[in-house]
């Protein structure tokens, strides 16, 4: 096992590189002059332009660039946007927004999605199985920008449960939006376990433990739960990633200033070093997360070995 | 192993649901009364800003954003009153000079910065030297072009646009400091209305400390306001700033401290506002416009703001290098029934050059500017202007632009016979080169928001031949030598009265040239929670933070 996971991990160093040449490409291939545009509708002065053009490298070819770039990150140096500010504090200052978004989004999504799940298995076809069927195909169908402002407006605004926007309370202004960054993802969990609950509340292994005697909930507590999850383990892992990199809509309606936000604002502005530094990051959390499940489906179906 | 892990597992699940209950119950405590935060301990009150685009520093500030933050820390040399007229209630004594070209600035004794060192002659000149020298990439460098010495402050670059070494100097030859509360400020060329552009942020003061750590300061900058920065400056959240207690100016800050918010979307301020958690909007999402007044009842603010929102024509362009065309063409739009539709009244249809909120404005001036179907149609008809051909009406995607270009295409069909194409695919990083290498095909949306408020700064910048691309924004390519000479005459005049009569006078010329198509004169909106009163809309479209009164 420790063998596997050293594999993996050496094996996460070409995949950054790739990943961010790749990113660094298509930003550099984004038309247009981004530092004419820091004036707005009144230009800078034309030393200024060229200064700032010269100071970010710009009239460098790509390679150039890109090599400039990997140099000054091998000595820990991730940069400044066109504004003058650190990456590293763009990243250390936001990442753990996003992390708190994500970790509430998660929770959510197991403890709910996992428990309808389940429960609507255990009776396939039954009402609560209909219930969750009809819910999630409605939340699955919802825009999460619709869902996030119907959310912000009723809960938030009328009803006066959560706060609307930013992060002064503390861990509770992260549960409304949480719950709408979790919602699509939560009713594909709860879609999955209930298949796979289904499925295996026929299986031979769960026909002995009833005739052995087993009380019927440890029946699906300890043999089809635990035989369930593998497929969502996967997802959820999966999705941990996307959670983290695809917040902008949740981030920006609630108005937490998050990773999200930041890569979107960076993107439009064309701030290569703010784009390059924060995907790379996610990319790495996505592998990481991966060997993650890779490593958890050992834990959960003890034929599944790494050597 | 395999035990231990799911008594983990089942560990970490009770800790969520016990993070679940808790923060329910923490629903039940907060439900009620949302706006507590702001009224709990008397004087203080938040503020809703989007991203300040730079660090907080004034020479690199030249978006209203990081302008609303600043302008509550510091003061300039003047300040204007609510009407744009210049007040001496600022760092300055007394702005004069004989022949308009040599200008002995006076100071006040006692200002002081919030770090307590004294705001002297030199904190000016140091601020704008280092503002105006070019390897310090200061946005609003260009303000300073004026002044005797700046261009020996530009880096020299190749014809690439490469810096191939560093400016001759590095200080302005024209400022010179005569002592403590004296310097002396010689242009390059005479400009009366001077004193009139100091007010604006970038010739704002800057204590030692700026220039021993630029990058920390602007974080957390040291002012000379009515208000200090109590912590640094956070991306994405904003920053608190208390009342200064050794200001120096007439108005000190009413409020004991201000709460700027950065918010990512004016939506989400809004529903803040609206819920009781927010004290001061000083934008209204374009949606909300139309019921916003009765949301907010008396708590809704409208005041007229700089803005001015045009169509330019390529003038290069044969099609449009016609002036009846561009004559025609703007008669050919109502610009009421456009506002009433797009912005649900919200923009007050032009009728100059010049915007209402500057002196020197005069009332339906633009005789073009009406509509006149008729006169339209026959003017283009005498210009011999080929109607089969489509109009390409250029804006900046993503911005917001496209149903009222949209709305002026229709007019410019139903009315005047002509076909349209929308050109809105371009962002601003490509739309604004392709302006400056004269790339566009037909009328281009553009905005422009005045620094200070002379009918100067609505002219010299957009139309004057010294003022074409790349240097300038006269994307129109614009160039009359008459206009520039009656726009120097009015620079040189010696009194307000006489360049206010040259500067008509040059508004009169585009007014039968028509370079552009005068489109709106942007209204500002606002909106104040019942904590606090006193909420005031200023000239530049902000709000004066100072006089905010908190009342809970």
């Amino acid at each position: 096992m420790g063998r596997y996971i050293a594999r993996r991990l050496l094996l996460t160093i070409p995949v950054m590189l790739g990943a961010s040449f790749l990113i660094f490409a298509l930003v550099y291939a984004l038309p247009g002059d981004p530092i004419r545009a820091l004036g707005g509708d009144r230009p800078l002065a034309p030393a200024v332009v060229a200064q700032l053009t010269d100071e970010f490298n710009l009239n460098d070819p790509l390679w150039l660039q890109y090599v400039k770039y990997v140099g000054d990150l091998l000595q820990g140096d991730f940069g400044t946007d066109f504004r003058g500010r650190e990456v590293l504090d763009t990243i250390t200052q936001r990442m753990p927004v996003t992390i708190k978004l994500a970790l509430v989004a998660i929770a959510f999504e197991i403890v709910i999605g996992i428990v309808a799940g389940v429960m609507a298995g255990i009776r396939k076809n039954g009402f609560f199985d209909n219930v969750v069927l009809v819910s999630t195909t409605l939340i699955v169908s919802i825009p999460i920008l619709v869902l996030a402002f119907v959310a912000q407006f009723t809960l938030g605004l009328q009803l006066g449960l959560f706060p609307i926007a930013g992060v002064n309370d503390g861990w509770y202004s992260y549960l409304l939006p949480g719950l709408v960054l979790a919602a699509g993802s939560l009713a594909y969990v709860a879609r999955l376990t209930r298949t796979s609950i289904a499925e295996n509340m026929r299986a031979d292994y769960v026909r002995t433990a009833r005739a052995k005697g087993l009380p019927r909930r440890d029946v699906i507590v300890r043999h089809t739960l635990r035989n369930s999850l593998i497929p969502v383990v996967t997802f959820v892992g999966a999705d941990i990633g996307t959670l983290m990199g695809g917040a902008i809509v949740t981030e920006t309606v609630f108005n937490l200033p998050g990773i999200g936000r930041a890569v979107f604002d960076a993107v439009r502005a064309q701030e290569g070093a703010v784009v390059v530094g924060i995907v790379t990051l996610l990319v790495f959390v996505f592998i990481f997360f991966n060997l993650v499940v890779d490593v958890l489906y050992a834990v959960l179906d003890p034929r599944i070995r790494y050597e | 192993m395999n035990l231990s892990k799911r008594r983990t597992a089942l560990v970490a699940g009770g800790v969520a649901a016990a993070m679940l209950l808790s923060a329910c119950g923490g629903s039940d405590d907060n439900g009620g009364g949302g706006g507590d935060g702001a009224a709990a301990d008397g004087g203080t009150f938040s503020v809703y800003v989007g991203e300040p685009e730079n660090p907080l520093i004034p020479g690199n500030t030249t978006e209203s954003e990081g302008h609303q933050v600043i302008s509550s820390l510091w003061t300039g040399l003047i300040e204007y009153a609510a009407d744009g007229a210049v007040e001496y209630t600022g760092v300055a004594e007394s702005i004069e000079s004989e022949d308009n070209t040599t200008w002995t600035v006076e100071l006040k004794d006692g200002w002081t910065f919030h770090d307590g060192t004294p705001v002297t002659a030199q904190s000016f000149v140091d601020a704008w030297n280092y503002t105006a020298y070019s390897p310090n990439a200061q946005g609003a460098s260009y303000f300073f072009s004026n002044i005797l010495g700046y261009d020996d402050l530009q880096a020299p670059t190749d014809d690439e646009g490469n810096v191939t070494g560093d400016p001759a100097a590095e200080e302005l030859s024209g400022l010179r400091v005569i002592d403590e509360n004296t310097f002396e400020v010689e242009l390059a060329s005479p400009f009366a209305q001077f004193p009139v552009t100091v007010g604006y942020n970038a010739f704002w003061p800057m204590p030692e400390a700026f220039f021993e750590d630029p990058e920390g300061f602007g974080a957390m900058p040291i002012g000379n306001g009515p208000f200090q920065a109590e912590g640094e400056f956070v991306p994405g959240q904003g920053i608190t700033v208390t009342r200064y207690e050794d200001y120096a100016g007439e108005d000190p800050a009413v409020a004991e401290s201000v709460d700027f918010r950065v918010y990512a979307d004016l939506n989400t301020g809004y529903n803040d506002l609206q819920a009781g958690n927010l004290d001061v909007l000083p934008d209204l999402p374009p949606d909300a416009l139309a019921s916003a007044q009765d949301v907010l009842g008396d708590r809704y603010l409208e005041a007229p703001s700089s803005g001015f929102t045009y169509l330019g024509y390529p003038t290069y362009d044969e099609r449009f290098s016609d002036p009846r065309v561009r004559q025609a063409l703007s008669m050919g739009v109502d610009r009421q029934a456009i506002s009433d539709a797009i912005f649900a009244g919200s923009r007050t249809p032009a009728d100059a050059y010049v915007a209402p909120v500057v002196d020197g404005y005069r009332e339906g001036v633009c005789e073009y500017c009406e509509l006149d179907v008729d006169a339209a149609n026959a003017l283009l008809d005498e210009a011999g202007f080929d109607r089969s051909q489509p109009i390409e009406l250029w804006f900046n995607a993503g911005a917001g632009h496209d149903a009222w270009v949209q709305a002026v295409g229709n007019q410019l069909r139903e009315n005047l016979g002509l076909d349209y194409v929308l050109r809105g695919e371009l962002d601003f990083a490509e739309y604004l080169p392709l302006l400056d290498e004269q790339g566009v095909t037909g009328p281009f949306r553009l905005g422009w928001s005045m620094d200070y408020p002379s009918p100067q700064n609505y002219l010299e910048p957009l139309y004057s031949t010294a003022a074409l691309p790349p240097a300038g924004s006269n994307a129109t390519f614009y160039s009359n030598p008459e206009f520039d000479a009656l726009i120097q005459q009015g620079n040189s005049a010696s009194s307000n009265e006489e360049a206010l009569d040259f500067y008509n006078q040059a508004e009169d010329i585009l007014l039968e040239d028509m370079p552009i198509i005068p489109m709106f004169f942007d209204l500002e909106q606002a909106g104040h929670s019942e904590n606090v009163s006193d909420v005031v809309i200023d000239v530049f479209g902000d709000i004066d933070v100072a006089n905010v009164t908190p009342t809970s």
